[in-house]
C-alpha cells in the first residue's frame, strides 16, 4: 500500500498522457473520417486461433525488447541532462560491424555470440564517446554532434554495406552482409510455451529477451543502488553542486555517454542475432529515436521504460492489420507522436506538482504554528532589529 | 521611519529637493520567500527630481525590493505608491507604464544589433507596420542630446565598451517615457572614469526632473552622487541618511549593524599544525586583472582565519580555488605537509575537506533530490553513505534521521524532498553533514547567510566547538561581527588581493568596513 502511494504520481502522468493522446489521436482520425472505435478495436484483435494469439504476443514482445534497449540508452544519458539523439546512428553502425565480424569469424557457440555482442558494445560506444570527447574538450552540444555523428554513422554503414561488407550476391534485389554461421545465432525460447500449457507458434521469441532483462536490472541497480548512479544523478539534478560534492564533471559525460552508446549497441542485436542473421538494407531503423520517446514515457526509469516498450510495440505490431482491415496505418504514428507530447506536457506538469506540493507540505512543521495565528499583518511583527538601529547609527 | 537615526531623521536642508513631492513611496512592503523574508515592512520614500540610493549587504534584501517596485513580482504585504498614487504592479510592463525603468546590473542587449534595434526592440514605433527607423533615430537622438548620452544610433553593440552599453540600457529605459529610472549596482562593472561618467549622466537626469534610485554597497560612490540614503539590513530599513553628514564609517556601521549577541569566541585553540597553506595563490579570471591575486595564507589546527570583504573582491574564486573547482593560473595549496594543488575535489573531500558552500542552492544541495540523499552529497563515496561501490541506502537513512535530530533540522523525514524544507533548515542540514564528517579543515563561506537568528546562533556553537576540537575553519563572511567574533585571524580582502590583517579582539566593525571598501587602508594600518 505504501508503495502503490509512492508510485501513484509517478504513475499517473504517463497514464494520462496515453489517454489524453488517445483522445487527440481519436480527434484526428475522426476529422479523416475513420472511426477511431473501428481502429482500436482492429488494435486489440490478436486473432482468433490460441496460435495467433501467441504470434500476436511474441511479436509484440520482440519488438519491444530493442524498444526497451534503446530506451534504456537515452535514458541512462538523460539521466544526467545529456541529450543522446545519436542513438540511432550508434546501434546502426555497431550492428553492421558486428553482423560482419560474426560472419567472418567462427568461434563456438556461446563464445560466438559473446563476441558478436561485444563488437557491437565497443563501436557505439567509441561512436558515442566521441560525442562525449568533443563535449568536454571543446564544449560541443551534445546534441548538435550527435546528430551530426547519425549522418556520418549511416553513410557509413550503407557504405560499409555496399563495399567492404557486401555478402549477397552481385544483382541481389536486397543488399546483406554474409549470414552469420548458425554458432553465432541466438535460439528462440519458444520452448517455453510447451511448458505454460500454450500454443506453440511460428515465429520464435527472442532469445535476446533474457539477455535485456538482464541489462536492465544490470541498468536499475547501477543507477540506483551505486556510487555512480548517485553521481549520475546529482549530474542531472545540479551540475554545480555535484561538482562542488567532488564529482569530476568531464569524466561523468565520457563515462555516462560510453554507457549510453554501450546499450545502444544492443539495439540491433535481438533482431540480427535471432531473426535476419545479417544486415540488410531493410534492417530496422528508426529504434534509436523512438528509444527517446521510450525513454520520456517511462520517466527514464527501467521498469517504466520496459512498460513503454510494451505500449509502443504494441502500437507498432497494429500496422499490418490496419493495412489489411484498410486503414491508415498511420494512425499508430499519430498515436505515438501525440503520446510523446502529451507524456512530455504530463511530466512537466507532475514535477511541477509535486514540488509544489513538497513546499507545501512541510512549510507549516518546519515553521511552527501556522501564520494564521498571527494573521493581522505587519503592524504586529516587531522587526528584530527594531531597537538595534539606533545603536548602529549613534556609535 | 521608525529607525531614523541620528544621521538620518530629519531631511537634509537646502536640499533642491526637499519640498518637491514624492516620486515613489513605499509603505509597509514584505516580501516572503519559502522559507526566508526577503523583505520585512520596507519603508521608502524618494523624493521627484533627486538621487536616492538604496545601500546594503549583499543578501540584505535590495534586490528583492528593487524586483518589487519593478513589477517583478507581487508584495505580500504593503502598497506601492508612485506620484502619490497607489498602484499595484502585475508585471514590469504594469511599472513601465507607471513610468518606472530598470537597468539591470548585467545588460539585457542583443548584441548582433544596432544601438538603434537595441533600443526600440519591445516597442518599435512602426509605420505601415514595418520598423519607422527615421522616427526611432530622431527620438534616440534627442534623447540622447537631453541627457548628453553620446549615443551612435548605427554602432552595432558588440562593438561598445561596458560604459557604452550602459548608456544604451538607460536610453532603453528613456525611450520607454520613464520617469524614475532604477539603477541596480551600475558601478559594479565599470573602472573609475566610467563610473565617473555615469555620474555626469546621472546628474543630466536630475537636472531634466527625473529620479533615479541607486542600488549600491559602494558607500563612497553613494555619498558622491546621492542627495538621501536608504540604508537596508536583513532585509528591512533601518535608517536614512545624508550623505553630506554621513561619514562612509556611519553608513557602514548602519548597513552591518551590530545588534546581534557577538559570536565571540573567548579563549585560543591556535595550535602550532598548520591545516592549509596557501602560497602565492592566483586565480585568472576573463578580464584582465586576475580573481584572486597571489594571496598566501595558513590555517592552522583549531584556528579560524576570517576572510572580510565586499563581495566580488575575489573570495567567492579563492575558494572555488582552495576545494579545487577552480584551476590555479599560479600557487601551491599545501594540506597539511602534502602539496595538494593538483588534488581534484573529490580527493580533498576525502582527505578531510568540509565545504559549506555561499550559495547552498547551487553548490550545496539537490533541491530535487531526498534530505538522506543531499545527506550524503560530498560524502558519497565514505561510509555511512557507500559500502564498496554501493550507495549505502539503509545506513544513509538512519544516519540522516540522525542529523537531522542532533541539528535540529525540521523535517517529516529522510524521504523529503530538500525543497520542502526553509532556507535555515536546508542550512542546518549542509552544516550537519558536514561537522558529521569530522573534517581537518572546513571551507565556510557565509555560514549563516539568509537563516534565522535561532540557527545562527546554533552554527556559531558548531563553529566554535569544532575549532575548539582542533578543526581548521576558513570562514569568509559579509557579516562582520560573524568573522570579528569567531576568527582568531581577520584578514581583508580587495580586489583579489589580501590588504590587512587584523586582531580581531581589537578590530571594530568600522574599521574592518573602512579596510574592506580601500577607504582607510592608510588610516588603517597605522
Amino acid at each position: 500500500m505504501n508503495a502503490l502511494r509512492r508510485m501513484g504520481p509517478a504513475l499517473l502522468a504517463p497514464v494520462l498522457a496515453v489517454v489524453v493522446a488517445l483522445v487527440i489521436s481519436s480527434a484526428v482520425m475522426a476529422a479523416l473520417a475513420v472511426n477511431p472505435f473501428d481502429v482500436f478495436a482492429v488494435m486489440l484483435d490478436f486473432g482468433d486461433s490460441p496460435t495467433q494469439q501467441v504470434t500476436a504476443m511474441v511479436v509484440i514482445v520482440n519488438r519491444a525488447i530493442p524498444l526497451f534497449l534503446a530506451g534504456l540508452a537515452v535514458a541512462i544519458a538523460f539521466r544526467m541532462g545529456l541529450f543522446n539523439i545519436g542513438v540511432e546512428g550508434q546501434y546502426r553502425l555497431a550492428t553492421i560491424i558486428a553482423a560482419a565480424a560474426g560472419a567472418a569469424i567462427s568461434l563456438p557457440g556461446p563464445l560466438h555470440i559473446l563476441v558478436i555482442m561485444l563488437v557491437a558494445v565497443i563501436v557505439a560506444a567509441v561512436w558515442a564517446g566521441i560525442v562525449a570527447l568533443l563535449k568536454v574538450t571543446r564544449g560541443v552540444s551534445e546534441v548538435i554532434s550527435s546528430i551530426m555523428m547519425n549522418f556520418i554513422a549511416l553513410g557509413l554503414a550503407s557504405y560499409l554495406l555496399t563495399g567492404p561488407f557486401r555478402g549477397s550476391p552481385e544483382g541481389a534485389s536486397i543488399i546483406s552482409t554474409a549470414e552469420i554461421p548458425e554458432s553465432g545465432q541466438m535460439p528462440g525460447l519458444n520452448g517455453i510455451f510447451g511448458a505454460l500449457g500454450l500454443a506453440n507458434p511460428p515465429r520464435q521469441l527472442y532469445g535476446f529477451l533474457l539477455i535485456a532483462a538482464v541489462v536492465g536490472v544490470v541498468i536499475a541497480v547501477l543507477l540506483n543502488r551505486t556510487r555512480f548512479g548517485f553521481d549520475l544523478k546529482a549530474s542531472g539534478m545540479s551540475p554545480s553542486a555535484a561538482s562542488a560534492s567532488g564529482v569530476n564533471a568531464r569524466a561523468m559525460v565520457v563515462k555516462t555517454m560510453l554507457l549510453s552508446g554501450a546499450v545502444a549497441g544492443l539495439i540491433g542485436l535481438p533482431d540480427l542475432l535471432g531473426n535476419t542473421h545479417s544486415y540488410t538494407t531493410d534492417f530496422t531503423a528508426g529504434l534509436g529515436f523512438l528509444g527517446i520517446a521510450v525513454a520520456l514515457l517511462g520517466r527514464n526509469k527501467p521498469v517504466g521504460i520496459a512498460f513503454a516498450a510494451l505500449l509502443f510495440a504494441f502500437l507498432d505490431r497494429a500496422l499490418v492489420p490496419l493495412q489489411i482491415a484498410d486503414y491508415p496505418s498511420s494512425v499508430v504514428t499519430i498515436v505515438q507522436g501525440t503520446i510523446v507530447l502529451a507524456v512530455v506536457v504530463a511530466n512537466e506538469i507532475a514535477r511541477r506538482v509535486a514540488r509544489r506540493s513538497a513546499e507545501r507540505g512541510t512549510a507549516a512543521p518546519a515553521g511552527g504554528p501556522p501564520t494564521g495565528n498571527g494573521g493581522t499583518g505587519p503592524a504586529q511583527t516587531t522587526p528584530p532589529g527594531g531597537t538595534d538601529e539606533r545603536q548602529g547609527a549613534q556609535a | 521611519m521608525a529607525g531614523a537615526g541620528a544621521s538620518g531623521g530629519t531631511p537634509p536642508a537646502g536640499s533642491p529637493a526637499q519640498d518637491a513631492p514624492l516620486a515613489v513611496e513605499l509603505r509597509g512592503i514584505t516580501k516572503r520567500f519559502p522559507g526566508v523574508v526577503a523583505n520585512r515592512d520596507i519603508e521608502l520614500t524618494v523624493r521627484r527630481g533627486e538621487v536616492h540610493a538604496i545601500v546594503g549587504e549583499n543578501g540584505a534584501g535590495k534586490s528583492t525590493l528593487m524586483k518589487t517596485l519593478y513589477g517583478e513580482h507581487r508584495p505580500d504585504e504593503g502598497t506601492i505608491l508612485v506620484d502619490g498614487r497607489e498602484l499595484s504592479f502585475r508585471s514590469p510592463s504594469d511599472a513601465i507604464a507607471a513610468g518606472i525603468g530598470m537597468v539591470h546590473q548585467h545588460f539585457m542587449l542583443a548584441d548582433n544589433f544596432t544601438v538603434l534595434e537595441n533600443i526600440v526592440l519591445g516597442s518599435e514605433p512602426t509605420r505601415g507596420g514595418r520598423l519607422d527607423r527615421a522616427e526611432a533615430r530622431r527620438r534616440i537622438l534627442e534623447i540622447s542630446d537631453r541627457y548628453a548620452l553620446d549615443l551612435e544610433p548605427d554602432e552595432l553593440v558588440e562593438n561598445l565598451g561596458v560604459g557604452d552599453r550602459q548608456r544604451v540600457e538607460i536610453a532603453k529605459v528613456l525611450y520607454r517615457d520613464a520617469r524614475i529610472l532604477i539603477l541596480d549596482e551600475p558601478t559594479a562593472v565599470l573602472v573609475p572614469q566610467e563610473v565617473d561618467e555615469l555620474f555626469g549622466n546621472l546628474a543630466e537626469l536630475k537636472r531634466e526632473g527625473l529620479t533615479v534610485i541607486f542600488i549600491s554597497h559602494k558607500l563612497d560612490e553613494v555619498r558622491k552622487v546621492a542627495d538621501s540614503i536608504t540604508v537596508i539590513r536583513r532585509g528591512t530599513t533601518v535608517g536614512i541618511a545624508d550623505p553630506r553628514t554621513t561619514t562612509a564609517r556611519q553608513l557602514a556601521e548602519m548597513m552591518v549593524g551590530s545588534e546581534l549577541p557577538s559570536p565571540e569566541t573567548r579563549t585560543s585553540t591556535v595550535r602550532d599544525v598548520p591545516v592549509l597553506r596557501l602560497d602565492g595563490v592566483t586565480v585568472a579570471s576573463l578580464g584582465g586583472r586576475p580573481a584572486v591575486d597571489d594571496v598566501s595564507l595558513t590555517v592552522r589546527e583549531g584556528e579560524v582565519v576570517g576572510i572580510a570583504g565586499v563581495e566580488g573582491n575575489g573570495q567567492a574564486e579563492l575558494v572555488d580555488a582552495v576545494m579545487g573547482l577552480r584551476p590555479l593560473a599560479g600557487g601551491t595549496v599545501w594540506f597539511g605537509d602534502k602539496d595538494i594543488t593538483a588534488w581534484s575535489t573529490r580527493e580533498r573531500r576525502e582527505a578531510g575537506f568540509g565545504f559549506i558552500p555561499e550559495d547552498r542552492h547551487r553548490q550545496g544541495m539537490l533541491l530535487e533530490g531526498t534530505l538522506w540523499e543531499n545527506r550524503i552529497l560530498g560524502h558519497q563515496t565514505r561510509p555511512p553513505a557507500a559500502k564498496g561501490w554501493f550507495i549505502d541506502r539503509k545506513a544513509s537513512r538512519e544516519d540522516t534521521a540522525r542529523i537531522m535530530k542532533n541539528y535540529d533540522v525540521r523535517a517529516p523525514g529522510p524521504d523529503t524532498l530538500a525543497v520542502a524544507l526553509s532556507g535555515g533548515n536546508q542550512q542546518k542540514l549542509i552544516v550537519g553533514r558536514e561537522m558529521e564528517s569530522s573534517p581537518r579543515l572546513l571551507v565556510a563561506a557565509h555560514p549563516t547567510r539568509g537563516v534565522d537568528v535561532g540557527a545562527q546562533a546554533a552554527i556559531w556553537e558548531l563553529l566554535k566547538d569544532a575549532r575548539a576540537e582542533g578543526m581548521g575553519i576558513l570562514l569568509i563572511s559579509a557579516d562582520l561581527d560573524e568573522l570579528i567574533g569567531l576568527s582568531d585571524t581577520l584578514m581583508v580582502m580587495l580586489r583579489g588581493r589580501l590588504v590587512a590583517e587584523l586582531e580581531p579582539a581589537t578590530c571594530t566593525p568600522e574599521q574592518l568596513g573602512g579596510h574592506m571598501t580601500g577607504g582607510t587602508a592608510a588610516a588603517g594600518a597605522a
